[in-house]
């Protein structure tokens, strides 16, 4: 039900849904750009890590998971 | 856009009127009455350059409606468009013309979503509504719906005739298994203002149905997502009509007029621009009707100076206009309107008009009557000039 894709004209990565929108934060949607239905949650944590190597994640990619999961945008 | 200095915001919400047909004559229908006037289609080809340049603009939402889409052979065409372009699609439908197959080939194609109207929750009021036996057929496209991955949403509109059944409405919806369901109070404008008398709800109808409302979110919270509106002649602020004017919403009619609301049609003095004549950019961000009632500059008192009008935007333009004259004035469901009062006294008078049970025929929305509506409304034009030339 729910659609995410980079929207030029918002200039960040978006969810849609029946009649909606939710634009979603960088990190947000660094985050599910990774949720590709394969990787596990502690290979995306690890995949960010790398690219960020200064920033502690782990802890806040948990808490948008478990957002993300209650809002039913993804399944885990 | 580049290089527009225009404060607009962007269309996000494009919404596609395909067509004016339809195989139903709901009596409450939003369309505007003169639909006969619509008989020249958009083609699949304009249709095409509307969504491009759309989106360019940063549409997101399509909305597939009419009428009746499913009378477009070119559906499917415009549905893989619309997919191809990045947009999330909504097909808002009766369910008359479509099959299972063809609910197959919209998934093909890349439809996001279905939502399916009903008149009622039983066959024989549901029929009488719509003007047409398509109750068991509906049922049949809703399981169709689901079956194919959709999440199911229907809608039904609620008017004196069928409030009383809100919660056999929502026990249908249960046994459906929908996953969202839109309890739409009439709103009166186009046939539902013709059909005013017959369809407001008393004041006791609306407290049983907002009780049975509430009663049933409760009990489906996080199965079934049920969403009421009470119909605003009852309330003392306006709703936010479109989010304001020429902010959000694009509403393209079947013969390309583009419109701030798929309402504003009717308004006097304004001349709406059509998509054959000029590209979507110019029409959203320099077009005059789209301009007219854009941000706060046109308001009156006693919006100019109210705190509220970032809220509500001065309410509903068309609903001005139809019951005070004139679009600029606040919507007379304000309670700060001059004219609330009057709005009030209608709905007492309504309402006692319903306790006497006398009613007249409810005018039921076809081409038929929408003609005959047109030469009324064309007679009454020329005798009240004719009364002006006689007084001077």
């Amino acid at each position: 039900m729910f659609r995410f894709q980079w929207e030029e004209a918002q200039d960040c990565y978006v969810l849609l849904y029946p009649e909606g929108m939710v634009k979603l934060s960088p990190s947000a949607g660094e985050i599910l750009k990774r949720c590709d239905g394969e990787k596990s949650v502690a290979a995306i944590i690890t995949g960010l890590s790398e690219q960020y190597p200064n920033a502690d994640l782990a802890d806040d990619v948990l808490k948008f998971i478990e957002e993300a999961v209650n809002h039913g945008w993804i399944n885990i | 856009m580049a290089g527009s200095i225009s404060s607009a915001g962007k269309p996000l919400w494009l919404l596609a009127e395909l067509t004016y047909r339809c195989p139903l004559q709901c009596p409450y229908c939003s369309n505007p009455v003169d639909i006969a006037r619509y008989r020249e289609e958009l083609d699949t080809e304009d249709w095409f350059r509307v969504l491009r340049q759309a989106r360019a603009m940063g549409a997101t939402q399509l909305g597939l409606s009419g009428g009746e889409p499913l009378l477009r052979r070119d559906l499917e065409d415009i549905i893989a468009e619309a997919r191809r372009l990045g947009y999330y699609s909504n097909l808002i439908t009766s369910g008359v013309g479509m099959d299972d197959d063809r609910v197959a080939a919209f998934r093909e194609a890349g439809l996001d979503h279905i939502q399916i109207s009903f008149q009622a929750s039983n066959e024989e009021l549901n029929n009488y509504l719509g003007g047409s036996k398509t109750f068991a057929h509906k049922t049949a496209m809703a399981r169709s719906v689901k079956k194919h991955g959709y999440p199911m949403v229907l809608n039904i509109v609620l008017h004196r005739h069928n409030i009383d059944q809100i919660r056999d409405i929502l026990d249908m919806t249960v046994a459906l298994n929908a996953d969202y369901v839109e309890l739409a109070s009439t709103q009166y404008y186009g046939w539902s203002r013709i059909n005013v008398e017959q369809l407001l709800p008393t004041r006791e109808q609306l407290v049983g149905a907002e009780a049975a409302a509430r009663e049933y979110q409760e009990k489906l919270k996080g199965r079934m997502k049920v969403i009421y509106v009470v119909p605003d002649y009852f309330e003392n602020r306006p709703k936010a009509c479109m989010n304001g004017w020429g902010a959000i919403f694009l509403t393209i009619a079947p013969d390309g007029s583009a419109l701030p609301c798929h309402a504003a049609a009717q308004l006097p003095d304004l001349v709406f621009p059509n998509v054959r004549d000029h590209d979507v950019d110019w029409i959203w961000n320099d077009s005059p009707a789209f301009n007219a009632f854009r941000g706060f500059d046109w308001m009156k008192e006693p919006c100019r100076s109210c705190p509220e009008q970032e809220k509500d935007f001065g309410g509903c333009r068309c609903q001005a206009y139809l019951l005070t004259g004139d679009p600029r004035n606040a919507d007379p469901v304000c309670g700060k309107s001059p004219y609330h009062h009057r709005l009030q006294e209608e709905v007492e008078r309504l309402g006692q008009l319903a306790a006497t049970g006398v009613e007249k025929p409810l005018v039921f929305r076809n081409m038929k009557a929408s003609k005959r509506l047109m030469e009324e409304e064309a007679v009454a034009a020329l005798a009240s000039e004719e009364q002006a030339v006689r007084s001077e």
